[in-house]
């Protein structure tokens, strides 16, 4: 089973490395999305499919698919792969590229701690997720589905025809 | 299942919040920024994930969880800005994004 | 009658207190009234004590008075205290007398002008600082009024503001005094670490205690020194006095002719004791007095405004009493003083007649034959011109510079070189008071006058003039018939000269020498002004002649030297300094944070990259810092 989750990982960082350097948006869009589901791999192997699960329906299903209905809109053509290629050179990696080695070396400077830890041990079956959430952390349920409701309005009200106030608005 | 060193689940988190960052930092295009916030988020959940299993806990999940609700409504709005962004100045460079300073 | 010493300066005060706060808005006549009554109150009772002292002498030769106490610091304790003894009181017989007349005449010549009353005000204030420098018991009072006489001069002179040469003359006055006021405080200084006190009398005592030619006494002596001849206008601080005459003509009178300008002259006499110790001081005091009259009696020769002949004149005279403090003839000096004020104060008026007269002329050579356009004046100016010149009769009546010129022969301090430079001066002052005389009141009439003077006016400079003139007269009786005379009474106050080469028996000789010297030089300026001959035209053309002309009038080029040695480099110094280094320490300081502020200005550009780069170098330092410290 661990050579699953190693060849996991390494199809998921290829495919982030893709999305990144790709210079087709739709592209870089379909390599997240097989990253997304490399992850969703990754938690089941670890004994979570719980989260396996809402990683295939909502991270891939949900908010890509968003992501792609946003960019089928915008329908970038070949000008825009033109453009892509022009903005990023080969020069552009460099700095971007040292400060995230730097951060990486930073985390894993604190990740090589004494003491091991193995996950994995067991499965936890989602009816235990279902009790922690609506059990202890009710509340943050509730908040949560706020903040769903004011990402609603706000993606309504930012996707308005015009965004000028206009005199008729003001009147109600 | 397997029994997976917690630590190397959490080099590999690391390495893709690595990835999401450089991505960040070099594109110009919003979409693809937006989409590298997407994979840092995820590299996140991968963490909180990883950590949860080897406590044998059912909280990670629960964190995941929340990440997701939170990641798809920041994508919503997000997007509904970009798509306002595109009709004002019929571009999608981040460098036209310079009025806030003073 | 001596208890009422303390009313002598004070009332001139009081006087200047009431013009100072009231003096705008009473009548013209109520601060004539003020202004002159004062004084008319304070020269009363001077002449009464004057009169009492004479008659009976207190015990140890002086009387005192303390007022209160002014201030105490630790154990330095100083007093409002007044001290009158000889020299005291023919000080105030004379200040206050010549304050007097000067005051009358200038009710009228100053009676057309705006600031009347302002003028009074200061000429009280002056009188008043003049009689506290006089009587003050200690150094430090007597430096009050040492400087209450600068500030007056600076005001007197400066008085017609509204012209600028006006304003630079008195500044230019209270800076050159005031280096020589800054010598005398740190030798007031000296004395006060010395002696931990600064009355005159301990000073004194204290100073004679120490072996003589001490390098303290000497110093001391020196920059005492520095202070009378800044005041004194003596080398080399004596550039302000010609343009001192930037003033009103009674304030020339006044102050650069009778009374502040002999202040340096009593400070020696009164603190004859230090000077008495140190005797390389004296002979400097002596060469400077003699390098001054020859320097100024050249100048006034060759001047052509008439205010400033009688400045260079002063100049020299005050030279000759510096000379016989030099030589240690105090009394001398002080009785050259005495009829100093008398004549030279009656000269300036007399000139102050003649510019009021001619409209505010001033240049001798555009006036010509005043004698019969101003009678009375003219037979003043003649009295005290042959006083000045030492013309017989008024030579054979011992005149005071004859005194001096013996004693500087006779005395153990002289040579035979100081005194042929007085004589020499004598020589040249004759020549140059008879130029003037010849000049303005004799030959063809220039300018026709303008009104008549008044009666206030002329009174009090026939008065000044006839004193003068027979001012000698004690002396003569003295010599003849042995009566007391003013000699007699300064020894109760100066020591005598110490003679060394007596001239006894020969003195007749010395009088027809100084008669014929002063006859030979009214001859010399008669030959040359009044029946100029081709000769003597010829020669004034000459190359030699011209230029010496042009470096007299300059004054011996002192201006020009002092500008290029002190106020040129002074004034590099004050524009490089504009941004010297601790301006730059400053200035750099600022350049600093304006680099700063322009650096952080542009990590505020407004681009979203760039913010997202700054947080992510932001985020890495600080998980740095979390790890590493």
């Amino acid at each position: 089973m661990t050579i699953i989750f190693y060849i996991s990982a390494v199809i998921a960082v290829i495919a982030t490395l893709i999305t990144i350097t790709s210079m087709n948006p739709v592209r870089a869009l379909l390599y997240f999305i097989l990253s997304l589901l490399a992850s969703g791999v990754i938690f089941f192997v670890l004994g979570d499919p719980f989260a396996a699960a809402l990683v295939v329906i909502i991270n891939a299903g949900a908010i890509m698919v968003l992501f792609v209905f946003v960019v089928m809109m915008i329908n970038p053509g070949k000008r825009t792969i033109e453009q892509e290629k022009q903005w990023t050179g080969a020069k552009m990696w460099i700095l971007p590229s040292f400060l995230a080695v730097i951060l990486l070396a930073e985390f894993i400077y604190i990740l090589l701690l004494p003491g091991h830890r193995f996950s994995g041990h067991q499965i936890i079956q989602p009816k235990q997720v279902g009790l922690e959430l609506f059990g202890h952390y009710l509340l943050v349920v509730e908040l949560v589905s706020m903040v769903l409701l004011v990402g609603l309005l706000g993606a309504h009200h930012l996707s308005r025809k015009s965004n000028t106030v206009k005199s008729e608005d003001l009147e109600d | 299942m397997a029994e997976i060193n917690m630590q190397t689940g959490l080099i590999l988190a690391g390495i893709l919040f690595a990835l999401g960052l450089t991505g960040v930092l070099v594109r110009r295009n919003i979409i693809f920024v937006l989409l590298s916030i997407e994979i840092m988020l995820n590299a996140c959940g991968l963490a909180f994930i990883v950590i949860g299993s080897a406590m044998q806990e059912p909280d990670g999940q629960v964190m995941y969880f929340f990440i997701l609700a939170i990641a798809a409504a920041e994508m919503a709005v997000g997007l509904g800005l970009v798509l306002n962004m595109f009709h004002k100045y019929k571009t999608l460079d981040t460098n036209m994004l310079n009025q806030m300073r003073g | 009658m001596l208890e009422l010493l303390w009313l002598v300066p004070i009332l001139p005060l009081a006087g200047f207190v009431i013009l100072a706060l009231a003096g705008t808005r009473i009548s013209k006549k109520a601060v004539s009234a003020i202004g002159v009554g004062s004084v008319l109150l304070s020269c009363i009772i001077a002449i009464l004590i004057s009169i009492a002292f004479v008659g009976s002498v207190p015990l140890g030769k002086a009387y005192s008075q303390v007022l209160g106490s002014w201030f105490k610091v630790a154990d330095f304790q100083v007093d409002f205290g007044l001290y009158l003894d000889a020299l005291s009181v023919v000080m105030i017989a004379v200040v206050t007398f010549v304050a007097l007349l000067i005051h009358l005449y200038s009710v009228e010549f100053m009676a057309r002008d705006e600031g009347y009353s302002r003028f009074f005000a200061y000429m009280n204030l002056f009188v008043a600082s003049m009689l506290i420098l006089v009587l003050a018991d200690n150094l430090l009072l007597l430096y009050l009024g040492w400087e209450g006489v600068g500030l007056c001069s600076y005001l007197l002179i400066g008085f017609w503001y509204k012209e600028k040469e006006n304003c630079n003359a008195a500044v230019k006055a209270f800076i050159v005094t005031r280096i020589g006021d800054t010598l005398m405080v740190i030798g007031l200084f000296m004395l006060l670490i010395k002696f931990g006190t600064l009355g005159i009398g301990p000073v004194m005592e204290g100073v004679s205690r120490l072996a003589s030619g001490s390098v303290f006494c000497s110093v001391a002596a020196l920059l005492l020194l520095g202070g009378a001849v800044g005041k004194s206008a003596q080398l080399p601080l004596q550039t302000w006095l010609p343009d001192a005459m930037a003033g009103p003509t009674p304030v020339s009178a006044l102050i650069h002719a009778a009374t502040m300008v002999t202040a340096g002259v009593y400070l020696i006499a009164r603190t004859h004791a230090i000077f008495m110790m140190a005797p390389e001081v004296m002979h400097i005091v002596a060469v400077i007095g003699a390098a001054t009259l020859l320097l100024a009696a050249f100048s006034a020769f060759v001047q052509t405004d008439i205010k400033r002949i009688l400045a260079y004149s002063t100049m020299s005279q005050i030279g000759y009493m510096f000379l016989a403090l030099g030589v240690g003839a105090w009394s001398a000096a002080i009785y050259h003083f005495m009829v100093h004020a008398l004549f030279k104060s009656a000269l300036f008026l007399c000139a102050g007649v003649l510019i009021m007269g001619l409209d505010g002329e001033h240049d001798i050579f555009k006036m010509g034959g005043l004698r019969k356009v101003f009678p009375n004046t003219f037979r003043a100016f003649v009295l005290a011109a042959l006083v000045l010149a030492a013309i017989p009769p008024f030579s054979i009546t011992y005149n005071s510079k004859d005194v001096i010129l013996n004693s500087v022969w006779s005395c153990g301090y002289g040579s035979k070189s100081l005194w042929a430079a007085g004589a020499v001066g004598a020589f040249v002052t004759a020549a140059y008071t008879f130029r003037l005389l010849f000049v303005v009141f004799f030959g063809q009439v220039k300018v026709k006058p303008g009104g008549k003077s008044s009666l206030i006016m002329i009174v009090p400079l026939t008065i000044l003039a006839f004193l003068a003139a027979i001012s000698g007269i004690p002396e003569l009786l003295s010599s003849l018939f042995g009566v007391k005379n003013i000699y007699g009474f300064l020894y109760t106050a100066l020591p005598q000269v110490a003679v060394r080469n007596s001239l006894e028996g020969r003195e007749w000789l010395m009088q027809i020498f100084y008669a014929a010297v002063s006859l030979a030089a009214m001859g010399l300026a008669y030959v040359i002004y009044c029946h100029p001959s081709r000769a003597v035209e010829a020669f004034s053309r000459t190359f030699i002649a011209a230029n010496l002309h042009s470096l007299l009038r300059m004054g011996w080029a002192f201006e020009w030297l002092y500008d290029k040695i002190f106020v040129r480099p002074y004034i590099y110094i004050a524009r490089i300094n504009r941004r010297d280094f601790i301006d730059r320490i400053y200035d750099g300081l600022m350049n600093v944070f304006e680099y700063v502020n322009r650096l952080f200005s542009m990590m505020v550009n407004g681009r979203l990259r760039w913010y997202v780069t700054c947080i992510v170098i932001g985020s890495i330092i600080i998980i740095g810092i979390i790890i590493f410290l």
